[in-house]
């Protein structure tokens, strides 16, 4: 027990550190093409004397940013579409695992469903959004939808294939223990199909911004999305940059939150 | 001191199995895995089915565990029809089927926790098991951490928390290197001398099925029937050195050529 307990201790401090030096040589090997990036851009501006409206300086954008943190704009719209996309991966989440769940259980209903999901699929966000900014207005419940709409198929397939994938006798010993059908779920297959799933949400949580967003250009008068299409209208290039930087800080924090919580709950996968 | 006494004719059988059949329907065609197979397990009764892969020992095995239902001819425990599964048939499979979200401790409670037995007097229970196989150090270790033959010492105390009248084993040290396969083998004669099951254990190996067993049933291959059965004649407690005896090696060679 003791040399056990050493043993994985060992195990755990290894991996903090080897972790603390993966984050470490991350950071080095992003930051590094990043600052030469910011550099070459403003040279570019400079040598070539683009006009601020097209291309603006890094500096320009720094200083947009400023203003629109400091008079609190900015943070308006972030948590408006920070919003949208959490109850948007929410309810995509929800409804793609217990369709997938559906779904894992019967072979003919897949059969029978699944052409029109793959269809489903085809279909641009792009160009369904402006039909359900008018069905569902201009609100949040129309980007909410939109983002739901585009995390759910990858879920979804996780989520079927996390299912089917449970052991064939780890079923049979459940069954020979008697364990009723809300035992066997929650006790056997949805930890088992767990590690998939959470794969799933990962890919979902970078879609469902897109979704968000994708609905903010097509009707509102908030969010990072609308911010984005207010500075192309009045030629305030800047303001655009912040936007997106935003939305891409926005995209990887999630991300990082899903995989934290992964981790969390995956302790004992490897 | 002989285990002739295990035959079914003074006590009545644990489990009877009686003209069993199984077909399987696949798209290439049916495939008869079973035919008319008939067996009866006595109390206390080490039994080992042997055959030659493919002869639907798994598919038997599941059948007598009430998992599958028969086509063809029924399974009696204790003289009740089986109908399904049951909790006092224990089940441990080639592979040791934890789940790697649990401990060792928290595995073998698993079962008695579905039952909705309280939680202290199933770990109080699940303790003792684990003591039993000789991993009292590791109540707490994952899975993952344990090796093999552990892993497997742990699916064991599991079959056994609910105090099965019969343990259902499947090749349970098929995928087993051959020196703790043979530790296990020990190691299960043991637990078996201490608690008294009723066992019925299908096995690859013709040493291990002579070595353990009170009766030796021969499958044919498919599909599946009785052969023959061999009582092992040999005086127990037994151990490992047993097998190197000139009776053993006779009786192992004879079951050698009864499976052809």
């Amino acid at each position: 027990m003791v040399e056990i307990r050493t043993k994985s201790l060992k195990g755990r401090v290894g991996r903090v550190d080897r972790q603390r030096s993966r984050i470490g040589s991350w950071l080095q090997g992003a930051l590094l093409p990043l600052v030469g990036f910011v550099a070459l851009w403003e040279l570019v501006v400079r040598l070539l004397e683009y006009p601020s409206f097209i291309l603006p300086t890094p500096g320009r954008v720094w200083r947009s940013f400023l203003t629109l943190a400091g008079d609190g704009t900015l943070w308006r719209h972030l948590a408006t579409t920070v919003g949208e996309v959490l109850a948007g991966l929410a309810l995509g989440t929800t409804v793609a695992f217990g369709l997938g769940f559906v779904l894992s259980r019967s072979r003919t209903l897949e059969r029978l469903v699944a052409p029109y999901l793959v269809a489903s699929q085809s279909i641009p966000v792009v160009a369904i959004a402006p039909l359900l900014v008018i069905w569902f207005g201009a609100g949040a419940t129309s980007k909410i939808l939109l983002s739901a709409l585009i995390a759910l198929f990858p879920i979804l397939v996780s989520s079927v294939s996390g299912l089917r994938g449970v052991n064939p006798e780890m079923r049979d010993l459940m069954r020979s223990y008697q364990a009723t059908r809300w035992q066997t779920f929650t006790k056997l297959e949805l930890p088992a199909a767990l590690p998939m799933i959470l794969s799933g949400v990962k890919v979902g949580a970078t879609l469902s911004v897109i979704g968000a967003v994708v609905g903010e250009l097509a009707g509102s008068d908030r969010g990072l999305g609308f911010l984005v299409k207010q500075g192309q209208g009045i030629y305030d290039t800047a303001l655009m940059f912040v936007a997106v930087i935003a939305l891409v800080v926005m995209a990887m924090s999630l991300y990082g939150l899903v995989a934290l919580v992964e981790r969390r709950l995956l302790a004992w996968y490897e | 001191m002989l285990a002739g006494g295990h035959h079914t004719g003074g006590s009545p059988a644990v489990m009877s199995v009686a003209h069993l059949s199984h077909t399987f329907t696949s798209r290439e065609g049916d495939v008869e895995v079973l035919a008319d197979i008939s067996f009866q397990v006595a109390p206390s009764e080490f039994l080992c089915l042997v055959g030659p892969s493919g002869c639907g020992k798994s598919t038997l095995l599941r059948m007598m565990a009430g998992l599958l239902p028969p086509e063809q001819g029924e399974v009696r425990l204790n003289g009740r029809l089986l109908t399904g599964p049951q909790r006092q048939i224990g089940i441990v499979h080639q592979q040791p089927n934890l789940m790697p979200w649990r401990s060792v401790r928290e595995n073998v409670v698993l079962p008695l926790e579905l039952a909705g037995i309280p939680r202290d007097e199933g770990v109080r229970r699940a303790d003792d098991l684990i003591t039993l196989v000789g991993l009292a150090d590791f109540c707490g270790a994952r899975p993952r951490n344990l090796s093999g033959g552990m892993a497997q010492r742990v699916a064991v105390a599991r079959a056994l928390i609910h105090d099965p009248e019969i343990l259902l084993l499947d090749e349970p040290f098929g995928a087993l290197d051959a020196m703790t396969r043979e530790r296990m083998g020990g190691e299960l004669l043991r637990i078996w001398r201490v608690r008294r099951k009723t066992v019925v254990m299908v096995t690859h190996s013709i040493q291990e099925a002579v070595l353990l067993a009170d009766r030796v049933l021969v499958l044919s291959p498919s599909p599946g029937r009785v052969r023959q059965i061999f009582d092992v004649p040999m005086s127990r407690p037994r151990d490992l050195a047993a097998q190197f005896s000139p009776e053993f090696g006779e009786l192992a060679g004879r079951v050698r050529s009864a499976i052809g």
